[in-house]
């Protein structure tokens, strides 16, 4: 097992020191399928976290309870200790169909989180160019969403994401519509992004080795009924080359650990 | 379409047509059809008359206002069947039949209800044109991807703002396309309605010409209509055309 970390069991995890969302007993079902039962989970401020399991497990239905766009039938969710039902300003979401409006341009894309709370137009559009430099997209900011590729179009959700300047981005699935060359420098963006911006991410997958990649903390999700099977945190240094981490041991190691665990859920 | 090497522009094919009605209308064969150099005559001439042109200030009135009145409530009411199900449920039927059925059969009855004026006519119209309009609306909110939906409501969109600021962008390129077919059928509501109330506008031209056998006044009537109708429907394609190159770009 070497220097991962790792938390066996359903037993609630004792809570980190310092935890922006809490997650406590969570339930949904729909209809007669039992999506998630009984789930108790803490996100650490400032981390990463993937949720990671197969299809199935309702890692995208917790996202978005969490997110507050899907009512939970029972449990709370409450960021920074106060309890939400309903999506809030420190929250934001990114789409794995990237839910970019196509008949805006790019800046008015990525300011329209702004534009809702009532920012006035020079000032969002202000806040919004530079994001989309952050997001390395300067020079598109008049293009509309349909003259830029997959990659290029997520980066514009994750632009909007960010100049809204919430706490906690909430990321589904966001590089499953992108192809491959494009997934991997956007995973280093996002490695880079998650030490630059200090928020916290909470990311669901479906890939072990991109949670392995980019996670301080993945949180394995066991399916039908979805419950927390496993807590792991890599301990994988991130400060260096980007490109080394793929040949990093721990990372190897903390892949193939996954798949051991993961592989009972495939047939 | 390319003739002998040479391109051949579209409305070529029109003129092809305009030979054959010349020619026979020059043979005389037939007391309906005069040749077409007299129709166009015709409609130089009619133009001209103060008959015409009040006739015509009449039904553009009636048109535009029919066609006003479907459109602002058409639209809500597509909007409201494509986001509300018990709405839909209680109106789908109803717009379905009334949207193919011979309406043409209704409008004496409109008579009876409006009187043998304007507000016949406008109810002609409305009645011909609203249909499609929901209908187009309706389909065009149902295919707004959840996804976009989901977005405004995480980043904080009020109902209103969902509404003008989503729905009906995403939805508009359908939104176009129902008022551009909707056109067309208010054309045809303007002409049955003021052919069967018979004393207003077109419709007590086309009465007057047709019983005084003025055949070729008659046919230069039918042109313009028919080239109104055309160029109404051209214009709403160019906007179409122009909100289809970035709202159709869809994933």
């Amino acid at each position: 097992m070497g220097a991962t970390a790792l938390r066996n069991g359903p037993s609630p995890v004792p809570a980190p020191i310092d935890s922006i969302v809490e997650v406590r007993g969570i339930s949904k079902a729909y209809g007669n399928v039992e999506a998630l039962r009984g789930i108790d989970l803490d996100f650490p401020r400032g981390k990463l976290t993937s949720l990671l399991g197969p299809s199935g497990c309702g890692k995208t239905t917790l996202l978005k309870i969490i997110a507050g766009l899907i009512r939970a039938d029972g449990g709370t969710v409450a960021i920074n200790g106060k309890r939400v039902s309903a999506p809030g300003p420190e929250r934001a979401f990114v789409f794995q169909d990237f839910a970019l409006m196509p008949w805006a341009t790019v800046t008015r894309n990525v300011a329209f989180g702004l534009e809702l709370r009532g920012t006035n137009k020079a000032e969002r559009e202000e806040i919004a160019r530079g994001y989309i430099a952050e997001v390395g997209l300067a020079g598109f900011e008049d293009k509309y969403p349909h003259e830029l590729s997959g990659g290029m179009r997520q980066r514009v959700g994750l632009a909007r994401a960010l100049s809204v300047d919430a706490d906690v981005l909430l990321l589904d699935e966001p590089f499953s519509a992108v192809d491959e060359q494009n997934r991997r420098k956007f995973q280093e963006d996002l490695i880079r992004l998650r030490t630059n911006q200090n928020k916290t991410f909470i990311f669901v997958t479906h890939s072990i080795e991109e949670a392995v990649y980019i996670s301080d903390r993945i949180v394995l999700l066991s399916p039908r009924p979805g419950r927390v099977s496993q807590i792991i945190e890599p301990a994988i240094d991130r400060s260096g080359d980007p490109e080394r981490i793929h040949r990093d041991r721990h990372y190897l190691d903390t892949v193939e650990e996954i798949w051991q665990g993961l592989k009972q859920y495939v047939e | 379409m390319t003739l002998f090497g040479y391109r051949v522009p579209m409305m070529a094919s029109l003129l092809v047509w305009c030979v054959v009605w010349e020619i026979v209308g020059r043979l005389d064969l037939v007391f309906m059809l005069p040749p077409f150099s007299e129709v166009l005559a015709a409609a130089v001439d009619l133009v001209q008359t103060p008959s015409w042109q009040s006739a015509t200030v009449t039904t553009l009135r009636a048109f535009a206002m029919g066609m006003v009145l479907s459109i602002v409530i058409g639209v809500p009411l597509g909007i409201l069947m494509g986001r509300v199900k018990i709405a839909d449920d209680l109106l789908g039927m109803w717009v379905n039949i009334f949207s193919s059925a011979p309406l043409s059969a209704i409008v004496p009855v409109l008579m009876i209800l409006f009187g043998f004026g304007e507000k016949t006519i406008v109810a002609a119209v409305f009645l011909f044109a609203i249909w499609i309009i929901v209908l187009d609306t309706r389909a065009g909110v149902r295919h707004i991807s959840p996804s976009l939906i989901e977005m405004a409501r995480s980043y904080g969109a009020s109902r209103p703002a969902l509404y003008t600021k989503i729905i009906l962008w995403a939805a508009l390129p359908e939104i176009l396309a129902g008022i551009r077919l909707g056109l067309i059928r208010g054309v045809k509501g303007v002409v049955i309605g003021q052919l069967l109330v018979a004393i207003v506008g077109y419709g007590a031209l086309f009465e007057t010409f047709s019983r005084n056998f003025r055949m070729a006044e008659f046919w230069a009537l039918t042109i313009i209509l028919f080239a109104f109708a055309l160029l109404v429907a051209e214009l709403i394609e160019r906007a179409e055309a122009k909100v289809e190159y970035y709202a159709g770009a869809r994933q």
